[in-house]
């Protein structure tokens, strides 16, 4: 690492250990967990959009199957926290393996489409198979539990947790970034004839993406799971699975801070914008259009491109 | 010693003059309503009609419940229950609402239900999901409307009894609500000697029902319908397309054929017969006043959703009213609503049962004109209809709750 | 036998409301290129101005023609102040045009309100039909019968009019297509009219038996999605044949397995697009 990189890394690490104290209440804090947490769902898209060139319509289910597992696990099979929570990665990182296999017969629309697909076939299989997942009623937790002696019930340690989490995932995935693997994934992106004639096995290369996308999708479902304490089928519905890639959209494909910052936006719109503007569905409309129209890469390459103007 | 004085004296004089001194120094500062609805997204019309409901009752009272200012807080929660989580803490911790009303849908009151009973929120609900006033009741929950099928229990009895039909097809959305309804309105049907020969179950976002209404079979007495939201408005008048309609009598749950689609199905809707526990043509002075109050604001008649809510605020003055004002006391306030028999609300009289649920009246309504609109007119009354309609509770709760399999169909004819 | 005859008549019906609800669609991805995610709010805002125009006693297929025209002109602005500039970017596409329909659905909500509105067929057309002793809507038929002669209407006027060759040539190669003198800008202006004046004259035609509510968006996107792609990207055949098909998987599936009701269409189009992923009538899709 460069001194500017770890600089990088500090300075993110700061900024989120400043939030509790910047922060004026514990329901603040709350909100912030939530964006973190969608924040790692993002950037778990973005393995496949921004690095493999995959736009996906269904990453709900990598939110949802590992999210039902853990809530199944651990109130009807009595499961203690840590196997429950192996094992809804396991499961979810598993389903990513399947229905890659599926989904990669495809690229480009039509991976789109399936991905919609698988998402809302398991949507209904959420809504229909009631004697596992309640239907409609969905399953509630009967609280968070408590990981090494450390009680998670309350908002701080919960926080720090998704924090650490969302760092981990940054650092895996920037690590991935500048990796062999993450230039083969770049690579069958641009060119995957190219890619294909150098020897490469791209299918192999896709799938291998789909599944750590999946894998980290899994860690904000068990998040998810342990921070709403509740899980119904909205989890795994369509419009979960747009918002997730608007996320990444909305900051800047491709990039490390991009879902990030798109995951806080939305999220900020949703629940903290919404208390005071009555029609901030079309604001959050118009901050797509807003953000497009000036910076059409998403917000992160926007800015940086300033930036870089200024100072030129 | 201040406990059992208060348990002695539920209502009236000694507990209001108890209360006053303890509450003289907040006096001033209003109470704070939470109100939890939706606002944008397809489940929006209920809750934009719940809100309408909620200010209205409030702007009749001059923005006063039992002497007190009130500051109503209005949330969105988008019709998503994560959504509806994050907005209840925002109420509860941020906005330090005292108590909570709403919110529209079951998933999103199952989605809170921990977290106000662990906050110790008085709050009053209008969803109908089953469980939350009997397996999974909460001492901080009351719920002044109706579980799913406490109104299904009364149309199966008035159909058995009163119309004499014999064999039913019952259609709804295939989700708790409508499985729960449905579910309720078999068991009592058969009881009563009736047989539920056929279940049609269209999902919740069928862009058709065609498919459905055709597999009707022709030889029922009537079909039963408990649909949500605006598919008992697409339903019906697909139902008169197939040529159906006038020829097989259609009943309805408590939302199938509901105030706010009403004039929309049109000459349609006539003779449908659905059972509430309201209806705009209820005849008390407290309705007329807020049915006059609704038309002259929002030029529409209250339905389920805008008249749940003024039920609820009326459970919540009279306890107000009993505790003497003093809102801080939680859990003498909710031991208020609890035990109040509330004897005015625009549905008629309200008690709770042990698992806080409302007992009150449930209405046979016809759909009717009058004049140039289309009106739910109250045929027969039935009085104090229990969420387990007639069966002891215990037995009742013992069983499993209402599914989409339970009670056993005997009789379906495939 | 009867059970066949109307769950076939069910699924042709149906069909024919698919084709007019994925036509724009189609016709705006495979020609532009542009994933057009506002087309279930077009078409619902459609729905809408038809309800709205038969309230003040608009004639029915005036209204249709009406609510056309306006949801068509939306179209063109959007394409013209904000899509064109996206040319290639699929991503800034998917932003913009979800972003619209979020606005468009909110603004119906604001200005309709949230209870769902009728949208009367024609008297004439309303009443059931007799086929072989039992009852089917004759409206039902009729938009069947309208699908057709649309799409029979579309093919004509893109194999053979001058002004389909042009847009044809357009979409192939448009550098060549500018330097031999064809007005490539308003030519995509045109195809985004006719695909967003579909929508609004689709949402008027299928409002009896939709209905315009909030949700109508939400509830017609993945459907006009699982059209487009069973039958192929930018194939207005395959458009027509997929709507049928899905028309006839939605009513017999639900029918004879309706436990898997909420699966029903997804669950084949998964199978379907793993055996085949360029759908029936389609080329590449890349």
């Amino acid at each position: 690492m460069t001194a500017r990189q770890v600089g990088c890394w500090l300075l993110v690490i700061a900024a989120l250990a400043a939030v509790p104290f910047v922060l004026p209440s514990a329901f603040y804090l709350g909100i912030a967990t939530h964006a973190l947490i969608f924040a790692i769902l993002a950037l778990s898209l973005n393995i496949l959009i921004g690095h493999g060139g995959m736009t996906s319509l269904g990453h709900a289910v990598y939110l949802g199957v590992p999210a039902y597992a853990c809530a199944v696990l651990s109130m009807q099979a009595g499961w203690a926290p840590l196997p429950t929570i192996l094992a809804s990665l396991a499961i979810g990182t598993a389903t990513s393996a399947l229905f890659g296999i599926l989904a990669l017969r495809a690229s480009g629309l039509g991976f789109l489409m399936i991905t919609l697909a698988l998402g809302q076939v398991m949507w209904g299989a959420a809504y229909r198979w009631v004697g596992l997942t309640g239907g409609d009623n969905g399953i509630r937790l009967s609280g968070r539990p408590h990981l090494f002696g450390i009680d998670l019930a309350e908002v701080l340690p919960f926080y720090v947790l998704v924090a650490a989490v969302l760092v981990g995932a940054l650092f895996c995935l920037w690590q991935l970034d500048r990796s062999a693997f993450g230039a083969c994934l770049r690579g069958t992106r641009d060119q995957p004839r190219r890619m294909r004639m150098l020897g490469h096995d791209v299918w192999r290369i896709r799938w291998v993406a789909f599944i750590a996308s999946g894998f980290w999708g899994s860690v904000a479902g068990v998040l998810y799971c342990y921070d709403y304490q509740y899980v119904s089928p909205a989890a795994l519905s369509l419009p979960q699975s747009a918002e997730t890639l608007l996320m990444v959209v909305l900051g800047g494909a491709g990039t490390l801070a991009g879902p990030v910052a798109g995951a806080i936006i939305i999220t900020i719109i949703k629940t903290v914008v919404s208390s005071y503007v009555d029609r901030w569905y079309s604001l959050l409309g118009l901050t797509f259009i807003l953000v497009v129209s000036v910076m059409p890469r998403g917000l992160i390459p926007g800015l940086a491109n300033w930036m870089r103007g200024k100072r030129a | 010693m201040t406990l059992s004085r208060r348990g002695l004296l539920q209502t009236g004089i000694g507990a209001f003059s108890l209360a006053m001194t303890t509450h003289k120094a907040r006096a001033d500062e209003p109470i704070r309503i939470g109100f939890l609805t939706v606002k944008t997204g397809p489940l929006a019309a209920g809750g934009i009609q719940m809100e309408q409901g909620m200010v209205l009752f409030l702007k009749e009272r001059g923005n006063k419940l039992a002497g007190r200012d009130v500051k109503l807080i209005v949330a969105d929660t988008a019709g998503s229950p994560a959504t509806t989580r994050t907005k209840a803490q925002e109420l509860v911790e941020r906005d330090k609402a005292h108590v909570l009303i709403g919110p529209l849908a079951a998933f999103e009151a199952l989605a809170i239900a921990d977290y106000t009973t662990a906050q110790k929120i008085p709050t009053l609900g209008v969803a109908a999901a089953e469980d939350m006033t009997q397996r999974m009741a909460s001492p901080w929950f009351v719920r002044g409307t109706a579980s799913s099928a406490q109104c299904a229990h009364t149309m199966a009895f008035y159909a058995a009894t009163e119309l004499k039909y014999k064999r039913i097809c019952v259609i709804g959305d295939d989700f708790a609500y409508g499985h729960e309804q449905n579910a309720g309105f078999q068991r009592v049907f058969e009881d009563n000697g009736g047989r539920v020969v056929q279940k049609l179950w269209p999902p919740l976002n069928a862009p058709d029902y065609g498919t459905y209404i055709s597999q009707i079979k022709s030889n029922v007495d009537a079909v039963f319908m408990s649909f949500a939201g605006s598919n008992g408005f697409k339903f019906t008048k697909a139902y008169f397309e197939y040529g159906l309609g006038g020829k097989i009598p259609l009943l309805g749950g408590m939302t199938a054929m509901d105030e706010a689609i009403l004039q929309q199905t049109g000459d349609d809707a006539v003779g449908v017969l659905t059972a509430n526990w309201y209806s705009a043509q209820y005849d008390s002075p407290e309705n007329k006043a807020f049915v006059a109050g609704m038309q002259r604001d929002y030029k529409v008649d209250p339905g389920y959703y805008a008249a749940g809510p003024a039920v609820e605020a009326a459970v919540l003055e009279a306890a107000m009213k009993t505790v003497g004002g003093d809102i801080d006391d939680r859990a003498a306030l909710m031991k208020a609503i609890r035990t109040n028999l509330v004897p005015n609300t625009v549905r008629g009289p309200v008690r709770f049962d042990a698992g806080g649920q409302a007992v009150g009246n449930v209405y046979i309504r016809r759909a009717e004109k009058k004049g140039s609109k289309i009106v739910n007119a109250v045929i027969k009354t039935y009085p104090d209809v229990s969420q387990y309609w007639t069966y002891p509770e215990k037995e009742f709760l013992a069983q499993p709750p209402y599914s989409r399999d339970f009670p056993v169909a005997r009789y379906l004819e495939n | 036998m009867q059970f066949w005859i109307v769950q076939g008549l069910n699924s042709l019906a149906m069909g024919g409301l698919l084709f007019l609800l994925s036509a724009g669609f189609s016709l705006i991805f495979g020609l532009l290129r542009i994933p057009n995610l506002a087309h279930g709010a077009l078409f619902m805002l459609g729905a809408y101005f038809g309800a709205a125009l038969l309230g003040e006693q608009v004639n029915f297929w005036l209204a249709a023609l009406l609510s056309g025209a306006g949801v068509g002109m939306i179209g063109v602005v959007l394409e013209a102040v904000l899509l064109r500039r996206l040319a290639g970017n699929e991503q800034g596409q998917v932003l913009v045009t979800l972003g619209v329909a979020f606005i468009i659905a909110d603004i119906c909500l604001l200005a309709w309100g949230g209870d769902p509105m009728p949208l009367g067929a024609p008297r004439s057309l309303r009443p059931p039909v007799f086929i072989a002793g039992f009852a089917f809507p004759g409206y039902r038929l009729v938009v069947l019968g309208f699908a057709l002669a649309t799409a029979l209407l579309l093919w004509l006027l893109l194999e053979r009019t001058r002004l389909g060759a042009m847009i044809r040539a357009g979409v192939d190669d448009r550098e060549m297509a500018r330097s031999v003198g064809i007005p490539v800008s308003r030519l995509f202006s045109a195809v985004f009219f006719l695909g967003a004046f579909l929508a609004g004259v689709g949402g008027v035609i299928g409002g009896p038996i939709l209905s315009a509510y909030p949700g109508l968006d939400a509830d017609m996107l993945p459907l006009a999605l699982v059209v487009v792609i069973l039958g192929g990207v930018g194939s207005l055949p395959g458009a027509l044949v997929g709507s049928l098909i899905v028309g006839l998987i939605y009513n017999f599936g639900s029918a004879l397995f309706p436990d898997f009701a909420y699966v029903v269409l997804f669950l084949p189009m998964v199978v379907m697009l793993v055996v085949k992923p360029t759908g029936l009538f389609g080329r590449v899709l890349r």
